[in-house]
Protein backbone atom coordinates (compact mmCIF):
# COMPACT_ATOMS: atom_id res chain seq x y z
CA UNK A 1 0.00 0.00 0.00
CA UNK A 2 2.52 2.59 1.09
CA UNK A 3 5.23 2.36 -1.65
CA UNK A 4 2.59 3.52 -4.24
CA UNK A 5 1.13 6.33 -2.50
CA UNK A 6 4.51 7.39 -1.90
CA UNK A 7 5.39 6.83 -5.40
CA UNK A 8 2.20 9.21 -5.99
CA UNK A 9 2.86 11.92 -4.01
CA UNK A 10 6.60 11.67 -4.91
CA UNK A 11 5.51 12.13 -8.91
CA UNK A 12 3.41 14.99 -7.40
CA UNK A 13 5.78 16.52 -5.91
CA UNK A 14 8.21 16.82 -9.20
CA UNK A 15 5.20 18.04 -11.10
CA UNK A 16 6.06 20.54 -8.56
CA UNK A 17 10.08 20.93 -8.97
CA UNK A 18 10.56 19.69 -12.34
CA UNK A 19 12.90 17.43 -10.43
CA UNK A 20 12.80 14.13 -9.26
CA UNK A 21 15.54 14.35 -6.71
CA UNK A 22 13.66 16.39 -3.63
CA UNK A 23 15.37 18.14 -1.71
CA UNK A 24 16.27 17.07 1.95
CA UNK A 25 13.90 19.25 3.79
CA UNK A 26 10.87 17.67 1.70
CA UNK A 27 12.03 14.29 1.31
CA UNK A 28 12.59 13.96 4.86
CA UNK A 29 8.81 14.68 6.04
CA UNK A 30 7.39 12.53 3.32
CA UNK A 31 6.33 9.95 4.80
CA UNK A 32 5.37 11.29 8.17
CA UNK A 33 3.10 13.84 6.13
CA UNK A 34 1.26 10.95 4.42
CA UNK A 35 0.70 8.77 7.37
CA UNK A 36 -0.58 12.30 9.47
CA UNK A 37 -2.53 13.40 6.56
CA UNK A 38 -3.68 9.43 5.37
CA UNK A 39 -4.51 7.99 8.68
CA UNK A 40 -4.61 10.46 11.60
CA UNK A 41 -5.41 14.07 10.86
CA UNK A 42 -9.62 14.62 10.96
CA UNK A 43 -10.37 17.04 8.08
CA UNK A 44 -12.53 17.94 5.37
CA UNK A 45 -10.78 19.12 2.62
CA UNK A 46 -14.36 20.85 1.29
CA UNK A 47 -14.72 22.88 4.67
CA UNK A 48 -10.64 23.02 5.43
CA UNK A 49 -11.40 25.77 8.13
CA UNK A 50 -14.20 23.17 10.04
CA UNK A 51 -14.18 23.62 13.62
CA UNK A 52 -14.04 19.92 13.65
CA UNK A 53 -10.34 19.42 11.93
CA UNK A 54 -7.58 18.75 13.32
CA UNK A 55 -5.07 21.29 12.80
CA UNK A 56 -1.14 20.56 11.39
CA UNK A 57 1.40 23.59 11.23
CA UNK A 58 4.52 23.05 9.15
CA UNK A 59 6.69 24.76 11.47
CA UNK A 60 9.71 23.97 8.92
CA UNK A 61 8.12 25.84 6.38
CA UNK A 62 10.97 24.75 3.52
CA UNK A 63 9.95 21.50 3.48
CA UNK A 64 6.58 22.37 1.73
CA UNK A 65 6.82 20.60 -1.54
CA UNK A 66 5.81 17.37 -0.19
CA UNK A 67 3.16 19.05 2.03
CA UNK A 68 1.56 20.81 -1.08
CA UNK A 69 1.56 17.50 -2.97
CA UNK A 70 -0.31 15.38 0.36
CA UNK A 71 -2.79 18.80 0.14
CA UNK A 72 -3.37 18.61 -3.20
CA UNK A 73 -3.49 14.49 -3.18
CA UNK A 74 -5.98 14.69 -0.85
CA UNK A 75 -8.26 17.39 -2.66
CA UNK A 76 -7.56 20.40 -1.00
CA UNK A 77 -6.52 22.45 -3.95
CA UNK A 78 -6.16 20.59 -7.49
CA UNK A 79 -3.52 18.46 -8.37
CA UNK A 80 -3.09 21.00 -11.35
CA UNK A 81 -1.73 23.73 -9.35
CA UNK A 82 1.33 22.34 -8.59
CA UNK A 83 3.43 22.94 -11.90
CA UNK A 84 2.51 26.98 -11.07
CA UNK A 85 4.94 26.11 -8.03
CA UNK A 86 6.97 29.39 -7.40
CA UNK A 87 5.73 31.06 -10.41
CA UNK A 88 4.74 34.66 -9.69
CA UNK A 89 1.20 34.31 -9.46
CA UNK A 90 0.82 30.67 -8.01
CA UNK A 91 -0.50 30.24 -4.82
CA UNK A 92 2.09 28.14 -3.77
CA UNK A 93 5.46 29.63 -2.84
CA UNK A 94 8.81 28.52 -0.97
CA UNK A 95 6.97 29.07 1.97
CA UNK A 96 3.18 28.25 2.61
CA UNK A 97 1.00 31.27 2.65
CA UNK A 98 -2.21 30.67 5.30
CA UNK A 99 -3.91 33.24 2.96
CA UNK A 100 -3.38 31.75 -0.37
CA UNK A 101 -3.13 27.64 0.18
CA UNK A 102 -6.51 26.15 1.64
CA UNK A 103 -5.58 23.71 4.20
CA UNK A 104 -2.89 25.86 5.51
CA UNK A 105 -2.83 26.86 9.26
CA UNK A 106 -0.16 28.68 9.27
CA UNK A 107 1.95 30.97 7.25
CA UNK A 108 5.65 29.68 8.43
CA UNK A 109 9.46 30.27 6.84
CA UNK A 110 11.40 32.30 9.24
CA UNK A 111 12.57 29.04 11.38
CA UNK A 112 10.75 28.66 15.36
CA UNK A 113 7.70 30.60 14.66
CA UNK A 114 5.27 27.16 14.10
CA UNK A 115 5.21 25.33 17.13
CA UNK A 116 4.97 28.22 19.53
CA UNK A 117 2.03 29.24 17.06
CA UNK A 118 0.69 25.72 17.65
CA UNK A 119 1.01 26.08 21.29
CA UNK A 120 -1.47 29.02 21.35
CA UNK A 121 -3.87 26.64 19.11
CA UNK A 122 -3.46 24.15 21.44
CA UNK A 123 -4.31 26.32 24.09
CA UNK A 124 -7.12 28.11 22.56
CA UNK A 125 -8.71 24.75 21.54
CA UNK A 126 -8.65 23.86 25.27
CA UNK A 127 -10.60 27.17 26.19
CA UNK A 128 -12.80 26.27 23.59
CA UNK A 129 -13.32 22.96 25.23
CA UNK A 130 -12.50 21.27 21.74
CA UNK A 131 -11.22 17.67 21.72
CA UNK A 132 -9.67 17.90 18.53
CA UNK A 133 -5.73 17.86 18.18
CA UNK A 134 -2.96 20.04 17.16
CA UNK A 135 0.23 18.67 15.38
CA UNK A 136 3.16 20.82 14.51
CA UNK A 137 6.59 19.49 12.62
CA UNK A 138 9.78 20.97 13.31
CA UNK A 139 13.05 19.89 12.25
CA UNK A 140 16.09 19.17 13.88
CA UNK A 141 17.87 22.21 12.85
CA UNK A 142 15.33 24.63 14.01
CA UNK A 143 15.79 22.74 16.98
CA UNK A 144 18.98 25.17 17.34
CA UNK A 145 15.96 28.50 17.81
CA UNK A 146 15.45 29.22 21.21
CA UNK A 147 11.51 29.90 20.34
CA UNK A 148 11.25 26.15 19.81
CA UNK A 149 12.78 25.49 23.48
CA UNK A 150 10.98 28.42 24.74
CA UNK A 151 7.58 26.62 23.30
CA UNK A 152 8.89 23.30 24.51
CA UNK A 153 8.83 24.43 27.80
CA UNK A 154 5.87 26.35 27.97
CA UNK A 155 3.91 23.68 26.40
CA UNK A 156 5.18 20.58 28.55
CA UNK A 157 4.47 23.22 31.53
CA UNK A 158 0.93 23.76 30.59
CA UNK A 159 0.19 20.28 29.98
CA UNK A 160 -1.33 20.30 26.41
CA UNK A 161 -1.94 16.46 25.36
CA UNK A 162 -3.82 17.89 22.59
CA UNK A 163 -0.49 19.10 21.16
CA UNK A 164 1.53 16.84 19.04
CA UNK A 165 5.24 17.57 18.04
CA UNK A 166 7.04 15.40 15.19
CA UNK A 167 10.51 16.40 15.24
CA UNK A 168 12.37 15.52 12.12
CA UNK A 169 15.62 14.40 12.63
CA UNK A 170 17.33 14.01 9.05
CA UNK A 171 20.96 15.56 10.92
CA UNK A 172 21.03 18.63 9.20
CA UNK A 173 21.56 20.99 12.35
CA UNK A 174 25.37 21.88 12.47
CA UNK A 175 25.38 21.68 16.18
CA UNK A 176 25.06 18.20 17.85
CA UNK A 177 21.41 18.24 19.43
CA UNK A 178 22.40 14.47 20.93
CA UNK A 179 19.00 12.65 22.41
CA UNK A 180 16.32 15.03 21.34
CA UNK A 181 13.80 12.55 22.89
CA UNK A 182 15.36 12.63 26.05
CA UNK A 183 15.44 16.67 25.91
CA UNK A 184 11.67 16.74 25.47
CA UNK A 185 11.29 14.28 28.26
CA UNK A 186 13.02 16.58 30.47
CA UNK A 187 10.81 19.68 29.75
CA UNK A 188 7.79 17.54 30.46
CA UNK A 189 6.89 15.95 27.44
CA UNK A 190 5.42 12.10 26.57
CA UNK A 191 8.13 11.27 23.59
CA UNK A 192 8.52 8.64 21.50
CA UNK A 193 11.31 8.02 18.93
CA UNK A 194 10.41 6.08 15.53
CA UNK A 195 12.35 5.62 12.61
CA UNK A 196 10.78 8.43 9.95
CA UNK A 197 10.57 5.75 6.98
CA UNK A 198 8.25 3.29 8.23
CA UNK A 199 4.41 3.99 8.18
CA UNK A 200 3.32 1.39 11.17
CA UNK A 201 5.67 3.15 13.37
CA UNK A 202 4.55 6.59 12.33
CA UNK A 203 1.10 5.65 12.38
CA UNK A 204 1.03 4.21 15.81
CA UNK A 205 2.92 7.28 17.64
CA UNK A 206 0.67 9.75 16.07
CA UNK A 207 -2.15 7.72 17.01
CA UNK A 208 -1.23 7.89 20.45
CA UNK A 209 -1.90 11.15 22.98
CA UNK A 210 -0.81 11.09 26.97
CA UNK A 211 -3.44 11.73 29.43
CA UNK A 212 -1.25 15.47 30.56
CA UNK A 213 1.41 16.02 28.91
CA UNK A 214 1.95 16.79 25.39
CA UNK A 215 3.35 14.73 22.75
CA UNK A 216 6.68 14.35 20.68
CA UNK A 217 7.41 12.18 18.23
CA UNK A 218 10.89 12.10 17.09
CA UNK A 219 11.20 10.38 13.58
CA UNK A 220 14.73 9.54 12.59
CA UNK A 221 15.61 9.79 8.92
CA UNK A 222 19.39 8.05 8.54
CA UNK B 1 -4.94 55.56 38.03
CA UNK B 2 -2.08 55.79 35.44
CA UNK B 3 -2.57 54.61 31.91
CA UNK B 4 -1.03 50.48 32.92
CA UNK B 5 -3.98 50.45 35.54
CA UNK B 6 -6.63 51.56 33.24
CA UNK B 7 -5.54 48.67 30.60
CA UNK B 8 -5.90 46.07 33.50
CA UNK B 9 -9.37 48.02 34.58
CA UNK B 10 -10.62 48.15 30.97
CA UNK B 11 -9.25 44.32 29.72
CA UNK B 12 -10.78 43.39 32.91
CA UNK B 13 -14.03 45.00 32.32
CA UNK B 14 -14.59 43.80 28.36
CA UNK B 15 -13.05 40.38 29.63
CA UNK B 16 -16.02 40.08 31.43
CA UNK B 17 -18.78 40.30 28.22
CA UNK B 18 -16.38 39.20 25.22
CA UNK B 19 -15.21 35.52 25.39
CA UNK B 20 -13.09 36.10 22.42
CA UNK B 21 -10.91 38.62 24.38
CA UNK B 22 -7.94 36.93 25.92
CA UNK B 23 -5.13 38.67 28.19
CA UNK B 24 -1.13 37.57 26.98
CA UNK B 25 1.57 38.27 29.47
CA UNK B 26 4.89 37.48 30.06
CA UNK B 27 5.14 38.10 33.79
CA UNK B 28 5.63 42.44 33.03
CA UNK B 29 2.15 43.13 35.16
CA UNK B 30 0.53 39.55 35.66
CA UNK B 31 0.20 40.45 39.49
CA UNK B 32 -1.90 43.50 38.52
CA UNK B 33 -4.81 41.15 37.20
CA UNK B 34 -7.54 40.01 39.63
CA UNK B 35 -6.10 36.25 38.57
CA UNK B 36 -9.04 34.56 40.75
CA UNK B 37 -12.11 35.79 38.68
CA UNK B 38 -14.29 32.63 37.54
CA UNK B 39 -14.93 34.80 34.48
CA UNK B 40 -12.23 35.39 33.13
CA UNK B 41 -9.16 34.14 34.66
CA UNK B 42 -8.63 31.45 32.25
CA UNK B 43 -8.22 33.52 29.58
CA UNK B 44 -4.91 35.24 31.16
CA UNK B 45 -2.39 33.33 30.44
CA UNK B 46 0.85 34.19 31.84
CA UNK B 47 3.60 32.49 29.38
CA UNK B 48 6.69 33.24 31.43
CA UNK B 49 9.69 35.39 30.54
CA UNK B 50 9.46 34.49 26.78
CA UNK B 51 8.46 37.49 24.93
CA UNK B 52 8.82 36.19 21.15
CA UNK B 53 6.67 32.61 22.36
CA UNK B 54 4.31 35.88 24.01
CA UNK B 55 3.31 36.97 20.55
CA UNK B 56 3.46 33.51 18.68
CA UNK B 57 1.30 32.35 20.91
CA UNK B 58 -1.38 35.29 20.81
CA UNK B 59 -0.88 34.69 16.94
CA UNK B 60 -2.34 31.01 17.77
CA UNK B 61 -5.18 31.88 19.58
CA UNK B 62 -5.78 35.02 17.10
CA UNK B 63 -6.18 32.08 14.49
CA UNK B 64 -8.94 30.33 16.59
CA UNK B 65 -11.08 33.02 16.66
CA UNK B 66 -9.66 34.92 19.91
CA UNK B 67 -9.03 39.05 20.36
CA UNK B 68 -4.78 38.32 22.23
CA UNK B 69 -4.08 41.55 24.14
CA UNK B 70 -0.72 41.06 24.61
CA UNK B 71 1.24 43.15 26.73
CA UNK B 72 5.27 44.11 28.22
CA UNK B 73 7.24 46.57 28.39
CA UNK B 74 8.16 48.45 25.24
CA UNK B 75 11.30 47.05 23.89
CA UNK B 76 10.48 43.58 25.15
CA UNK B 77 7.00 43.83 23.29
CA UNK B 78 8.33 45.86 20.30
CA UNK B 79 12.09 45.00 19.56
CA UNK B 80 12.88 41.45 20.99
CA UNK B 81 9.38 39.49 19.09
CA UNK B 82 9.78 42.20 16.42
CA UNK B 83 9.80 39.21 14.03
CA UNK B 84 6.74 37.93 15.69
CA UNK B 85 4.68 40.74 15.23
CA UNK B 86 5.87 40.67 11.25
CA UNK B 87 5.37 37.45 10.30
CA UNK B 88 3.16 36.07 12.50
CA UNK B 89 0.47 38.94 12.90
CA UNK B 90 1.15 41.07 9.87
CA UNK B 91 2.37 38.92 7.20
CA UNK B 92 -0.94 36.49 8.08
CA UNK B 93 -3.38 39.21 8.50
CA UNK B 94 -4.57 38.73 11.88
CA UNK B 95 -5.74 40.96 14.60
CA UNK B 96 -4.59 41.87 18.14
CA UNK B 97 -3.62 44.18 20.58
CA UNK B 98 -0.21 45.09 21.91
CA UNK B 99 -0.44 47.35 25.11
CA UNK B 100 3.00 48.24 25.86
CA UNK B 101 4.20 50.13 29.57
CA UNK B 102 6.97 52.41 29.67
CA UNK B 103 7.07 54.74 26.87
CA UNK B 104 10.78 56.14 25.39
CA UNK B 105 12.84 57.18 28.63
CA UNK B 106 9.67 56.83 31.92
CA UNK B 107 11.21 53.80 33.31
CA UNK B 108 14.66 56.21 33.54
CA UNK B 109 16.31 54.55 36.20
CA UNK B 110 16.76 51.15 34.38
CA UNK B 111 19.33 52.69 31.77
CA UNK B 112 18.60 51.97 27.85
CA UNK B 113 17.63 48.44 27.91
CA UNK B 114 14.28 49.37 29.21
CA UNK B 115 13.95 52.65 27.12
CA UNK B 116 11.67 52.76 23.95
CA UNK B 117 12.33 55.57 21.89
CA UNK B 118 12.53 53.61 18.84
CA UNK B 119 9.31 51.79 19.26
CA UNK B 120 6.70 53.52 16.90
CA UNK B 121 9.78 54.21 14.14
CA UNK B 122 10.04 50.60 13.61
CA UNK B 123 6.68 49.58 13.81
CA UNK B 124 5.41 51.79 11.30
CA UNK B 125 7.22 49.91 8.72
CA UNK B 126 5.16 46.51 9.44
CA UNK B 127 2.44 46.52 6.61
CA UNK B 128 -1.40 46.72 8.41
CA UNK B 129 -0.41 47.63 12.27
CA UNK B 130 -1.63 50.47 13.44
CA UNK B 131 -0.47 52.84 16.11
CA UNK B 132 -2.25 54.01 19.05
CA UNK B 133 -0.95 56.62 21.41
CA UNK B 134 -3.06 57.88 24.17
CA UNK B 135 -2.37 60.94 26.20
CA UNK B 136 -4.45 60.03 29.12
CA UNK B 137 -5.78 56.57 30.89
CA UNK B 138 -9.52 57.17 29.81
CA UNK B 139 -8.15 58.36 25.98
CA UNK B 140 -6.81 54.86 26.13
CA UNK B 141 -10.52 53.33 27.52
CA UNK B 142 -12.51 54.49 24.37
CA UNK B 143 -9.61 53.98 22.17
CA UNK B 144 -9.40 50.78 23.37
CA UNK B 145 -12.29 49.83 23.24
CA UNK B 146 -13.34 51.43 19.79
CA UNK B 147 -10.41 49.58 18.50
CA UNK B 148 -9.34 46.30 19.93
CA UNK B 149 -11.74 43.98 17.69
CA UNK B 150 -11.56 46.01 14.57
CA UNK B 151 -9.18 42.83 13.07
CA UNK B 152 -6.31 44.33 12.51
CA UNK B 153 -3.04 44.32 15.07
CA UNK B 154 -2.65 47.49 16.89
CA UNK B 155 -0.20 49.01 18.86
CA UNK B 156 -1.10 51.03 22.01
CA UNK B 157 1.78 52.86 23.45
CA UNK B 158 1.45 53.71 27.12
CA UNK B 159 3.15 56.01 29.40
CA UNK B 160 3.25 57.02 32.52
CA UNK B 161 3.11 60.58 31.24
CA UNK B 162 -0.40 61.99 31.21
CA UNK B 163 -2.27 64.86 30.09
CA UNK B 164 -4.21 67.26 32.53
CA UNK B 165 -6.76 67.21 30.24
CA UNK B 166 -8.84 64.33 28.93
CA UNK B 167 -9.98 64.74 24.44
CA UNK B 168 -13.26 63.04 23.81
CA UNK B 169 -10.78 61.85 21.28
CA UNK B 170 -11.76 58.76 18.14
CA UNK B 171 -9.91 56.05 16.33
CA UNK B 172 -8.36 57.38 13.51
CA UNK B 173 -9.58 60.79 13.90
CA UNK B 174 -7.24 64.59 14.74
CA UNK B 175 -8.73 66.36 16.90
CA UNK B 176 -8.59 70.18 17.17
CA UNK B 177 -7.67 71.34 20.03
CA UNK B 178 -6.62 75.28 18.29
CA UNK B 179 -7.35 76.95 15.46
CA UNK B 180 -4.74 79.94 14.67
CA UNK B 181 -3.43 80.97 10.95
CA UNK B 182 0.42 81.47 11.81
CA UNK B 183 1.15 77.45 11.98
CA UNK B 184 0.04 74.14 12.30
CA UNK B 185 1.04 72.24 15.36
CA UNK B 186 0.55 68.17 15.26
CA UNK B 187 0.47 66.90 19.16
CA UNK B 188 1.26 63.26 19.67
CA UNK B 189 -0.21 61.80 22.96
CA UNK B 190 0.92 63.04 25.91
CA UNK B 191 2.82 65.61 24.06
CA UNK B 192 0.09 68.29 24.15
CA UNK B 193 0.66 69.02 27.70
CA UNK B 194 3.88 70.62 26.89
CA UNK B 195 2.69 72.00 23.08
CA UNK B 196 -0.11 74.05 24.74
CA UNK B 197 1.81 76.13 27.53
CA UNK B 198 4.23 76.56 24.86
CA UNK B 199 1.73 77.47 22.17
CA UNK B 200 -1.01 79.61 24.34
CA UNK B 201 -0.46 83.36 23.18
CA UNK B 202 0.73 82.46 19.56
CA UNK B 203 -1.82 82.10 16.65
CA UNK B 204 -1.56 78.76 15.31
CA UNK B 205 -3.72 75.34 15.57
CA UNK B 206 -2.84 73.26 17.35
CA UNK B 207 -4.31 69.41 16.48
CA UNK B 208 -4.18 66.65 18.80
CA UNK B 209 -3.24 63.10 17.19
CA UNK B 210 -3.76 59.95 19.27
CA UNK B 211 -3.63 57.71 15.86
CA UNK B 212 -0.48 57.52 14.51
CA UNK B 213 -1.12 54.77 12.08
CA UNK B 214 -3.96 55.06 10.28
CA UNK B 215 -3.05 59.01 10.27
CA UNK B 216 -5.45 61.47 9.77
CA UNK B 217 -4.33 63.10 6.88
CA UNK B 218 -7.74 64.91 5.70
CA UNK B 219 -8.15 66.51 8.11
CA UNK B 220 -4.86 67.71 8.36
CA UNK B 221 -5.32 68.79 4.82
CA UNK B 222 -8.99 70.79 5.51
CA UNK B 223 -8.22 72.37 8.50
CA UNK B 224 -4.53 73.28 7.70
CA UNK B 225 -4.26 77.29 7.20
CA UNK B 226 -0.44 77.39 7.19
CA UNK B 227 2.07 76.21 5.30
CA UNK B 228 4.35 75.89 8.24
CA UNK B 229 4.02 72.35 10.14
CA UNK B 230 5.38 72.02 13.87
CA UNK B 231 5.19 67.99 14.31
CA UNK B 232 5.85 67.44 18.34
CA UNK B 233 6.18 63.38 18.86
CA UNK B 234 7.23 61.69 22.46
CA UNK B 235 9.40 59.34 20.40
CA UNK B 236 12.26 59.31 18.05
CA UNK B 237 12.04 62.84 16.00
CA UNK B 238 9.79 62.80 12.67
CA UNK B 239 7.91 59.60 12.26
CA UNK B 240 5.05 61.37 10.83
CA UNK B 241 6.66 63.05 8.32
CA UNK B 242 6.06 60.91 5.50
CA UNK B 243 2.29 60.94 6.77
CA UNK B 244 2.04 64.34 6.44
CA UNK B 245 3.98 64.98 3.33
CA UNK B 246 1.59 62.98 1.40
CA UNK B 247 -1.16 64.40 3.15
CA UNK B 248 0.05 68.00 2.37
CA UNK B 249 1.67 67.28 -1.23
CA UNK B 250 -1.04 69.83 -2.60
CA UNK B 251 0.81 72.42 -1.60
CA UNK B 252 4.69 73.58 -0.71
CA UNK B 253 5.55 72.88 3.38
CA UNK B 254 8.06 73.51 5.65
CA UNK B 255 8.46 71.20 8.60
CA UNK B 256 9.78 70.87 12.03
CA UNK B 257 10.14 67.83 13.76
CA UNK B 258 10.84 67.45 17.29
CA UNK B 259 10.87 64.39 19.48
CA UNK B 260 13.26 62.13 20.93
CA UNK B 261 16.79 62.59 19.09
CA UNK B 262 18.14 60.05 17.19
CA UNK B 263 20.72 58.62 19.49
CA UNK B 264 21.71 56.37 22.78
CA UNK B 265 20.01 57.42 25.55
CA UNK B 266 22.53 56.15 28.22
CA UNK B 267 21.59 58.68 31.46
CA UNK B 268 19.47 57.83 34.13
CA UNK B 269 17.63 60.43 36.86
CA UNK B 270 14.24 61.02 36.34
CA UNK B 271 12.03 61.20 32.89
CA UNK B 272 11.78 65.31 33.50
CA UNK B 273 15.67 65.54 33.23
CA UNK B 274 15.71 63.71 29.87
CA UNK B 275 12.75 66.07 28.60
CA UNK B 276 15.14 68.97 30.09
CA UNK B 277 18.09 67.80 28.08
CA UNK B 278 16.74 67.35 24.93
CA UNK B 279 13.88 69.72 25.15
CA UNK B 280 10.71 68.62 25.74
CA UNK B 281 9.37 71.14 27.55
CA UNK B 282 6.86 73.88 27.11
CA UNK B 283 10.20 76.18 26.76
CA UNK B 284 12.16 74.05 24.91
CA UNK B 285 9.23 73.83 22.31
CA UNK B 286 8.57 77.22 22.26
CA UNK B 287 12.29 77.62 21.75
CA UNK B 288 12.08 75.40 18.50
CA UNK B 289 8.35 76.62 17.14
CA UNK B 290 10.32 80.21 17.32
CA UNK B 291 13.64 79.41 15.67
CA UNK B 292 11.69 77.69 12.48
CA UNK B 293 8.85 80.47 12.28
CA UNK B 294 11.59 83.18 11.88
CA UNK B 295 13.35 81.25 9.36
Amino acid sequence: MTSKDITRISRLMMEATGDEKHDASSNSTLDVLWVLYDRVLRYNPGHPMSEERDRFVLSKGHGCVAFYAILADKGFFPTSQLKTFLRYDSILGGHPDRNLVPGVEASTGSLGHGLSMAVGMALALRLKKSDRRVFSLIGDGECNEGSIWEAILLAGNRQLPNLTCIAINNHSSSLELGDLAAKFAAFGWATTTVNGRDHEQIYEALSRTDSTHPTAVVAEIA
Amino acid sequence: MNMRQQMVKTLEELMTHDERLVVVLAEISYSYFNTHSTQFSERILNVGIMEQTMVSVAAGLAMEGFIPAVHSITPFLVERPFEQLKDDFCYQQLGGNFISTGASYDYSVEGMTHHGPGDVQILRSLPGMQVVVPGTPGEFDALFREAYANGAPTYYRLSLKSNPVEHGVRFGKLEVVKRGMQATIIAVGPMLSAVLPAVEDMDVTVLYCTTVAPFDGETLRNISQSSNIVLVEPYYEGVLVVDICAAMCHTPIRIEAIGVPHKVLSRYGEPEQHDEEIGLTPRGIRRRIERFLSK
